[in-house]
Formats: structure tokens, sequence, C-alpha cells
């Protein structure tokens, strides 16, 4: 396979020191999952057990989504839940079937734990099994949980898959699992490539709807496009499928040697793997060049957010020109990130969970040229002269594989473009 | 437990923030799990704040459950004060912490804290985001306020606004104004930008003005009681109101009244010909109460608008709104479930929805026009424009508010009078909204839904239905419905076309 990327660091990051601090977390809780997953899983209801809370968290991450139609709510718990004058089984076992009962589209439904249902010790697992037997065949009750105590951000996405590999239907047939929610146009490209390449036997969780051909087993290899999926990597490997290692298909390089670790892992002639990949990895470098011209040299800071961190690191330093100075990321699973974090050279400070005051002082001192950074402390750090990229936008937008490249670059660069455009002073 | 999708209001920890968001020198430690920080982008994102909202969170996991969490929140405590040095600090749960009962005002005081340190009590499982801007308020006033003499001239605090507040940035530029008119100035406006330190003086002023009962009544209260300061009970959204507040003004304080209404326009603008197609419009009106309330009589004795309902989502003020509702001949709706709202909507079917950013929704998809009065609110409701709701300029604000939506005067007669014309058939929508207009549905298309409503045993004739859909699709619902009442009232079973017509003839105006 010929490879004309930029060398290999002489040393990476894998078992470079890792900062661990405690204090005040500035993240989302695992329920935002939500608004991604529900679009995605097109016959799902996303049903919170919690408090007001939630409800107003989904309501403002959300935004106008909430007047089409979605498919999430939450189950407000009352004082009544509270002081155990209600069965709160049977409270939600009323809601669930007001629900089901006007919304006969439903075909899979979460009920999603929160922090207060879980504080409470609502037990989500048994009320999921005991509805599930009321309402099968037609409707599938599942269980997971999206609290803030133990979950952050993406990992919403990785507790919700998870819940669903246990009940995947048993397959000897050699096939390739394509793990994580990408938007529909991404995953059509990245099905696209692999056909060319001769895979065909290629599913992907979540499918669009419940009543996909999609199973698991032992001849069943796996790669996970997004690096929060630790946890379903886990419920993959109980049912006997083998995990692909790879660097994450973020940029020309990460999309090549994710692609790469499939072709291997399927025996795919080198000579096919290069026709396939050649004409998308000249246009990828070209969109990548244009958009990065800005950020050649720059400096960038990551606060922890939704794990992407490590690999979006990669492909700013190695096919942007930029300097890591902090990569911050709230949960570092080496075994999930490891091939992103040989890629990146050491230097930057590694940094899991947070206190995000004296990570401020740390992004201040070292005052970068770009931050990513969450939406409560971007026009914050923007108002003290720190130009910001939102980190909440990198997950709702295409920025997988070889097509999105270009845009992915583009997203860093564009608060750098837009600076240098504005003219809010006075001419001298 | 009860289904929700949206809310209209957050929960009571969310209308602390708003307080001490609005304050300076103020810190708030809210013993809060991970996840709870969502509430600061709503002061960063929506009110586009340059600075993080002052509190610090806690953040407790699944890990630290048990005896660790109440050293969490004194770590958090002790690191808050040293970091940032308040004035006062106001410690207090969310929702998840107040299950699992640390007591967070009784850890605070242990610590000593060189600061005044208040604790809050809000039941979230109770109550909501504006009970907790109210409480926050008053337990801040009664912690901090003392008696003391008054100031030499006649000086008032303007209590209420927050952060987060409709409009609360320019009403208060807004009251001002009309207060200096009246040789009056503001001793302390609180709790938008006041310091801890100012509302230790909220006692020298003569009286107060409550500009915001939701957010500012308890405090209000506790100060007419403690303090002796009398407060305004009217809230000058409006022209009436204005004057009527002025007066109210005048007499606490014996000044002479004055107002300077040499920019005031809406009195004209409402008596101008141009204005006269608003005669009659029917509005509905939804928001929180003391918005309700003053826009209902804007609408009504201002706008000549027909009120055909109203109602409020916060319950702490459903006895006014029941009382104002009887007022003006309707029946109040007040709910917290905007399924109730869209439900009435489409009974009253309206020509014109005032609301929050919910009816803004509502209107869009049933295809009403909207104007938006009281929060809950988006970001493009915290405009960078001067645009206040009270006093002189508020008026002007409203009027061009309001009208915005509505198809223009000229516009309405014809697509009346071209009704088969293919540039206003239905879908066209109004020329200024920038919708990309729909060509005109075929003929013969699927029916459109009947609204729901009492009448359902009356039949439309061929004839009479058709006719129906001639008429404007603004004034269709209305038309339907006067003539199904009409028909109703005269035991009829069918309508024809000269029953649709005889109706006309019954309700014209």
């Amino acid at each position: 396979m010929t490879d004309d990327s930029a060398p290999l660091p002489a040393a990476g990051c894998r078992d470079a020191p890792v900062l661990k601090q405690r204090g005040q977390h500035e993240v989302f809780c695992g329920l935002t999952g939500i608004i991604w997953l529900h679009r995605k899983m097109q016959d799902a209801f996303f049903l919170v057990v919690g408090s007001r809370t939630c409800a107003h968290l989904l309501q403002s991450a959300a935004g106008v989504m909430i007047f089409a139609e979605p498919r999430f709510g939450t189950a407000i718990l009352e004082e009544t839940d509270l002081a155990g004058l209600a069965d709160a089984q049977v409270e939600l076992e009323r809601e669930v079937a007001r629900l089901l009962e006007r919304r006969k589209d439903i075909r899979q439904l979460f009920l999603v734990g929160s922090c207060p249902s879980e504080v409470i010790k609502l037990d989500l697992a048994r009320a999921a099994e005991k509805l599930s037997l009321q309402h099968a065949p037609h409707v599938r009750v599942l269980n997971y949980s999206g609290s803030g105590i133990e979950t952050t951000f993406t990992e919403g996405e990785d507790a919700c898959l998870a819940s669903m590999v246990p009940v995947l239907p048993d397959t000897d047939e050699r096939q390739l699992l394509v793990v994580g929610a990408l938007p529909d146009v991404v995953e059509d490209q990245m099905l696209d490539l692999l056909s060319k390449m001769g895979i065909d036997n290629v599913k992907v969780l979540p499918a669009r709807r419940a009543d996909s051909t999609l199973a698991v087993g032992p001849n069943t290899s796996f790669i996970l496009t997004q690096p929060f999926l630790g946890g379903t990597l886990a419920a993959l490997g109980k049912r006997g499928a083998r995990h692909i290692p790879a660097p994450f298909p973020f940029g020309e390089e990460g999309t090549t040697a994710w692609l790469r670790a499939v072709a291997m892992e399927f025996g795919v002639d080198i000579t096919l793997f290069d026709t396939v990949t050649h004409a998308p990895r000249a246009r990828a470098k070209k969109a990548i060049s244009q958009a990065s011209e800005k950020l050649d040299g720059k400096s960038v800071f990551f606060f922890p957010d939704s794990q992407l961190e490590i690999p979006l690191a990669r492909f700013l330093t190695r096919e942007c020109g930029m300097t890591a100075i902090e990569v911050g990321a709230p949960y570092i699973h080496k075994g999930v990130v490891g091939p992103d974090l040989d890629l990146l050279e050491e230097g930057p400070t590694l940094s899991e969970g947070q206190d995000v005051e004296m990570q401020l002082d740390r992004c201040r001192a070292a005052q970068p040229d770009l931050t990513v950074c969450g939406l409560g402390l971007a026009n914050p750090l923007e108002a003290e002269g720190l130009a910001t990229k939102w980190a909440i936008e990198l997950v709702f937008t295409p920025v997988h594989f070889y097509e999105q490249a270009g845009d992915l670059a583009g997203l860093f660069s564009r608060p750098l473009n837009r600076r240098a455009k504005l003219r809010l002073e006075a001419a001298e | 437990m009860k289904l929700s999708v949206w809310t209209y209001e957050g929960p009571p920890h969310v209308g602390a923030l708003r307080v001490a968001t609005a304050m300076k020198g103020l810190h708030y430690v809210l013993h809060a799990p991970q996840g709870d920080t969502y509430a600061d982008l709503l002061f960063t994102m929506i009110e586009r704040r340059n600075h993080r909202p002052p509190v610090t969170y806690t953040t407790f996991q699944a890990r630290d459950l048990g005896a660790d969490t109440a050293n969490l929140f004194k770590t958090a405590a002790q690191a808050a004060y040293d970091r940032f040095q308040p004035q006062a600090m106001i410690v207090g749960a969310s929702c998840t912490a107040e299950l699992i009962q640390d007591d967070p005002g009784g850890m605070a005081e242990q610590m000593g804290l060189p600061c005044p340190v208040i604790a809050l009590d809000l039941p979230s499982y109770q109550r909501k985001e504006n009970f907790g801007a109210d409480e926050t308020l008053f337990q801040l006033v009664r912690n901090l306020a003392r008696p003391m003499d008054r100031t030499g001239h006649v000086t008032a605090n303007l209590i209420g606004p927050t952060a987060l507040g409709f409009r609360h940035r320019d009403d208060i530029t807004e009251v001002t104004a009309l207060l200096e008119d009246m040789g009056i100035s503001v001793n302390v406006c609180a709790p938008f930008n006041a310091t801890p330190e100012d509302l230790t003086r909220l006692g020298a002023s003569h009286f107060n003005v409550l500009m915001y009962p939701e957010t500012g009544e308890a405090a209000c209260r506790w100060m007419e009681r403690e303090l002796d300061q009398p407060f305004t009970k009217t809230v000058p959204i409006g022209v009436g109101a204005t004057r009527d507040f002025i007066a109210e003004v005048a007499q606490i304080t014996g000044q002479e009244p004055y107002l300077d209404d040499s920019r005031l326009r809406l009195p004209w603008y409402s008596a101008s010909v141009d204005s006269t197609y608003l005669t009659g419009k029917r509005v509905f009106l939804f928001g929180d109460g003391t918005h309700v309330a003053a826009a209902a009589r804007v609408a009504r004795d201002e706008m000549g608008f027909e009120v055909v309902g109203l109602g409020c989502y916060n319950r702490e003020m459903a006895r006014p709104i029941r009382a104002l509702a009887k007022d003006y001949g309707v029946e109040a709706l007040i709910t917290d479930d905007y399924l109730d709202v869209e439900q009435r909507i489409e009974e009253l079917a309206p020509e014109m929805i005032l609301g929050t950013q919910m009816e803004r929704h509502i209107g869009k998809r049933l295809g009403i026009p909207c104007a938006v009065i009281s929060a809950p609110v988006h970001v493009q409701d915290f405009p960078a424009r001067y645009s206040p709701q009270m006093g002189i300029e508020g008026a002007n604000v409203i009027f061009d508010t309001w009208v915005h939506p509505l198809v223009m005067g000229l516009e309405e007669h014809l697509l009346h009078m071209f009704r088969d014309d293919f540039e206003f058939h239905d879908d066209a929508g109004a020329s200024h909204h920038g919708h990309k207009a729909k060509p005109a549905p075929q003929p013969e298309k699927a029916e459109e839904p009947q609204p729901a409503n009492d009448n359902s045993s009356i039949t439309w004739l061929d004839d009479a239905e058709k006719e129906l859909k001639k008429i404007p699709f603004f004034v269709r619902g209305k038309a339907r419905r006067n003539t199904e009442t009409f028909a109703a009232e005269r035991g009829m079973t069918q309508i024809s076309l000269d029953t649709l017509y005889e109706a006309k003839a019954h309700y014209a105006r």
C-alpha cells in the first residue's frame, strides 16, 4: 500500500502521562445523546425518567427540534413518586401505555435513566423487562442510563448502543459490523467504499429501523466509527465478536488508516484498496489544504466534551499543521483511542476529567490560537480575546470519512477566518 | 409521573441562577451532578452574556454517592470563596442533590466562611423557575437589607429584573427615565446589576417599584412589612398602564404626576385609518401572568382587538388571571402543558396569538400569525436594539411588534377580492413572511382537517363547504366557527349556503 502521509511520530502519546483532575466538570450529561439518536433510529422513542431539570436540558439542547414531532419525552417525577405514595412501576407502566397508545409507529422504546431515577434506585431494567412482555411483539422496551452521575455527553450513545447488544439475534455469518450513529449521507459513503473493496456483508449499529437484519456472533468483526463507544465494545466482545482497532476516520489519513484496518481484516487485495481509495484520498487532501491554510502553525487547546478530542487533535496536528497545547477528554479509553494516541506526536498535555477553573487558568496562560470548548465557555472566552470553536458542532455535523475531511478542517478555520474578516474598531 | 416534552419553566435552581447571574459580587454554590452545568449556556448563548454565570457546581458522580458528596460540597464552596472572593454567597441543591439530603446550608454555616452565606431551600419536585427566582431574591433581601434613614430626595428601588428576563434590560432603562422625569431617582435596582452590598442599602429608598411580580413580589412584601416601603401594583406595560403607574407613583410619593409623552406614537398609530382593519381582530393571549394581563389591556383598549382567550403557565398568577378573564368574558386557561394550549388555540381559531416561544411554534403549525409577549423566549428575543416593553418606548415597540405579523389591510382586501387568483391561494402565505411560495394545490385535493369543536353533529352541505373554502384562509376558521355556532343556536343540523350568509350577516361588524 502506498503511503504518502506525514511520517509517523518518533514517539506517540500512548504512554504519555495523563493529568487527572477532579472538580467542576463543565460538560453535558448522557441524556443529550437522545438529540441525535432519535433522528437516527426512526421507530424508537426515548422516554427519560427524571426531573424537570432533565426535560429542561433536552428542550434547551434540542431547540427547535422539539416541535418537529420529536420521539423523546420526560416522565417527570413528582412529590408523590418520591414519597413512595405512588408505586413508581405502576406509574411508569401507565405513562408508557398512554404513550404507546398514541404513537403506534413506535417499535423500540428506551427507558432512559437520569440522576434522580438512579439516586432513588428506580429499577428501570426490571420495568423494561416487564413492559417488553406487555407490549411484545410490537414494541421492544430497553433501558440504559444517561445520567450525569454516570455518563458524559456522547457516552449516552454508548450506553444506548450497549443496551441493544445483548438482545441482538445470533449469527455465524462472516460479517462486518460498523458501530456508531453517523449521518445517513456519511453512512452511505462508507458503505459504498467498503462495497467497492468487495466487502458487502456490512451491518450498521444502530440500524435506522428496529426490523433490520442486525445480528452478531463469533464470525462478526466490528469496527468503531466513534471513540466514545467503550461500553459497546465490551458488550460486543461478550457476544464473541472481534474488535478491529484503528484510528478514527477523520481526515484523509484517519479514513485511510480506518479503511486499511478493515481491508486487512477481510483480506482485501492491496491494489484494489489503492484503486478504490486513490481518487477520494486526493480529493480529501485537496479540500483539507484549502480549508486549513488558516490553521497552519496555529495552536489549539481542547476542553473535554465528547472523547472526539484525541482523534481530532491527531487530525489537526498531522493534516492541518496545528500544534496541540492541551488535549482534554472526559474519559480516555486506551483500547479505543490507542491507535490515535500512537499517531499524536508527544508534547501536548493529555488530561482526563476536569477542574474547569484550573483548566481555564492553564488555557489563559497558554493563550492558544484556537480553543475547542462547550457553549458555556465559548462566549466568555471570546470576550477575553480567545478564538473558540464550540465543540457540540463536531457531534452535530457530518465530519467522518473522505468527503467531509474538508468540511471538518473548515469547522476549525471558520472562527479564525471570521476574526480576520471583522473590522469592528475605528480606522486608525 | 407526568409525561412532558416542552416545559414553560425550568427547575427552581435555574431561577436562583437567574438571580445570581443578574447580580455582581455574589457567588452561587450549587450541589448538583455532572451535566447540570447545561444551564450555563442559557446565559452565555440565549442572553449572549460575555462571562460565565457566577456559579460553582459540585459535579458529584456515581462513585461519590455516600459520604463523599458532603466533602465535595465543602471543597467546592471553599474553592469558590478563595477564587472569587464574593461579597456574599448563596448555596443550595439541585433536584438530584435534594434527594441525597446533604444540607448545603448547614454545611456552609459550619465552614464559617468570611462572608454572608445564604441557604436556599428550593423544592425541585413541587415548584419551578419563577418561584426559584422570587424565593432567592426574597432570601437575599431578607438577609441583607436593614432599616435605615431615607434618602434626602425621593428615591425608588426597582425590584424584579433578572438575567434571562424578557426585555428586562431595556425595561429598566425605560422605567428609570419615567421616574427621573418625575424627579425620582433609582436607589437600587435588584437583582439586575446589583451587588450584595447594594442590597444592604435597599432600605434607604422611599418606595419600591415592583417591575415583575413573578420574580420580585416576595421581596417587595417583606420590605413593605419590615422596612415600611410601599410598592407599586401597576406594571407599566401599555399606554394606559403607564399613565396609571405614573398616577400611582404620584400618589405614593406626593410628587406631581408627569409623563413626557412627546415620543409616544402608539395612540396616533392606532387611531390612524391605516389601523382600522385591526378592529375586532380575534387574539389569544398566553404567557406569564404579568405580561398576559398587561397585553390583554393593550390588545382590547389600545389596539381594538377582541380578546377571545387568555391564560398563563405560572400557577402563582392563576388567581389574578382568572379574575381578569372574567372581566374579558372569556375562560382562563391555567396550564403548563403546551398540548392544552394548542388545543385551546385550535378550538378558538384566533386570527392572532400573543404568546411565548412555544405559541410561536403552535402558530407556525396552525398558520396563525404570532407575536412574542413573554418568556420563555429564544435568542432572537434578546435583541441588540433598544426594545423595552414598559413605558413610552415600550408602547411603540409593542405596536410595531404586534402589527408586523398580520396581513396588511390592503393586502387583506386584495386577498378577498381576488380569492381565486393563482398567487393568492391558501398555501401562498402572507407576502412578507418570506416563505417560498408553494404552487396552488390541485382542486379536489384531500379535505382540509376540520377544526375540533363541539358542533360535530352539524354537517356542511357541499355548496356551503365550497363557499367556505373561498373565504381567505386567515378568516376561514372564524367563519366556520361562527356559522356553526349560529346554526347550533337555532337547532339546525345542516349548514347550507343560506345558513352561511345568514350567519355572516348576523356577525357582521
